[in-house]
């Protein structure tokens, strides 16, 4: 696929991010909120209230994290506008301030000394605004190069590591040379294979922090492991589907990083790529864990491929699945946007897997909704690094 | 007709791709990297997606898939035999 003149078409937001869905958010900040986020989505229609159980009593690092990843959620180019919602006004104020400095339309909501009803009245006056505002928004034609595209796997089997996965590292080899923003992660997932990452590091500075990462999270590993993590890592479903060993797993995780990106940086959860490349994030190898954190980096696509047949989605960030693995596709269909399970019987080589994948990327990012959407998946879950207070 | 796929020929274990290989079925592996194919007994039942022997295995041995370790021996495999959790474990937690 000759990608030297690609385009899409997107919605060009305020700070020059590329979106490809447009989408108002209720953002709730703390659990307490979720039930006047949710009466708003119910008020509005055409917005999305994306509940979540934390936020209380959270402090440092752990609190850091939650107010990067609500921020950096409504933030997203794919998020048009957002209507905060937290029971206290100062920490409402704060994530609706640091979503603003984008440019994109935000109001904050307190509820103490107004109550749920007349805290859902004034939000749904402001939703409905922003609702109608964003509905008038168009889609522009963009270059290849403002399409952030991030990548990860789950409930992989060996057919992932043969098949999705290195169709998605062939598509990842495509877009890495027309100055794309990439981004895969699982730090765990890599363990066995971290020394192929380290040696693909630009620099020595990248590889330093990315060994900095992955020791960091073997460290927690160690901490409070209680056996060899079998049926957690690998989960009970990817021994179900052949894979044996974290060592096994993580090579065919690492297949989706290709055969010539280099890693050009290494992020903490749910920051921000300062420049185009290929991107590490250190994360939680849990699905919606690391899909949340991702969204909240400002991806606006992303690839997952599946071996035995996860049903993820993400509320704001539409994820793609695509799977090699033939009794999945058959007993799963719904959930596959792209069938691959032709490279095993030899019928499709990877460079077709990859194109089949770039051409559902250019379709789902020109507005086609993935199975995931469809459905409504919507799971959003946020990172906890320890106990509240 | 593929039954199984090999990633590189210096590993020792295959995976099988289709559903309802039985004890006895003559099988037809794929080593991708270098694209050419072998053809092997299968020693058990093996279940779409699990591994087969293709080099005798003994105790304490390690497993190369993707030309690189993936765990050790915990139990003797024979070659086509079922390799997995019962007879191999990580290496590293």
């Amino acid at each position: 696929m000759d990608l030297s003149k690609a385009t899409f078409q997107g919605y060009r937001r305020e700070n020059g991010r590329i979106g490809v869905r447009n989408h108002v958010v209720i953002l709730p900040v703390d659990d307490l909120s979720n039930a006047a986020a949710l009466a708003v989505e119910n008020n509005i229609k055409g917005t999305m209230a994306l509940p979540h159980p934390y936020g209380r009593l959270q402090f440092g690092a752990d609190l850091d994290l939650h107010f990067r990843t609500l921020i950096g959620t409504g933030s997203n180019p794919n998020v048009a506008a957002v209507v905060v919602i937290c029971i206290e006004e100062g920490w409402a104020r704060k994530v609706a301030d640091a979503i603003a400095a984008t440019g994109k339309p935000v109001a904050w909501f307190g509820i103490e000394q107004h109550g749920d009803h007349d805290t859902i009245q004034r939000a749904s006056k402001k939703a409905k605004e922003f609702v109608q505002w964003a509905s008038e928004l168009r889609r522009e034609e963009r270059p290849l190069a403002d399409l952030w595209v991030s990548t990860k796997c789950g409930e992989s089997d060996t057919t992932s590591g043969c098949g999705a996965n290195p169709a998605v590292g062939n598509a990842f080899d495509k877009l890495y040379p027309h100055r794309t923003t990439l981004c895969f992660g699982e730090t765990t997932e890599l363990t066995g294979g971290e020394h192929l990452v380290a040696a693909r590091c630009r620099t020595d500075e990248v590889r330093k922090k990315f060994q900095f990462m992955f020791d960091r999270y073997q460290a927690v590993i160690e901490r409070h492991k209680t056996s060899d993590l079998s049926d957690s890592q690998p989960t009970k479903g990817n021994i179900e589907g052949g894979l044996t060993t974290i060592e096994e797993k993580a090579l065919g995780n690492i297949q989706k990083i290709g055969r010539k990106c280099m890693v050009d940086g290494v992020i903490d959860k749910a920051e921000t790529p300062t420049g185009p490349g290929l991107w590490f994030m250190d994360s939680s190898s849990a699905a919606a864990e690391m899909l949340t954190l991702l969204g909240a980096a400002g991806f606006a696509v992303h690839f997952f491929p599946t071996g035995q047949g996860n049903v993820i989605g993400n509320p704001i960030l539409p994820v793609i699945k695509l799977s090699a693995n033939p009794r999945t596709v058959r007993t799963m269909s719904e959930h596959i946007d792209v069938d691959v399970s032709a490279l095993l019987r030899k019928e499709m080589n990877m460079d077709q897997a990859g194109d089949a994948l770039l051409d559902c990327m250019f379709r789902t990012a020109n507005g086609r909704l993935t199975a995931a959407e469809a459905l409504g998946h919507r799971e959003f879950v946020l990172t906890r690094l320890y106990e509240s207070a | 007709m593929i039954h199984f796929v090999v990633h590189d020929e210096n590993d020792s274990v295959g995976v099988v791709v289709v559903e309802g290989v039985k004890a006895g079925d003559t099988l037809t592996g794929w080593i991708m990297d270098q694209d050419r194919e072998i053809r092997f007994k299968a020693a058990n039942d093996i279940p779409i997606g699990h591994k087969l022997a293709i080099k005798a295995l003994g105790k304490d041995a390690t497993v190369i898939k993707y030309g690189t370790d993936i765990g050790r021996v915990v139990a003797p495999i024979g070659v086509g035999e079922h390799a997995h959790v019962h007879n191999i474990k990580t290496k590293r937690w």
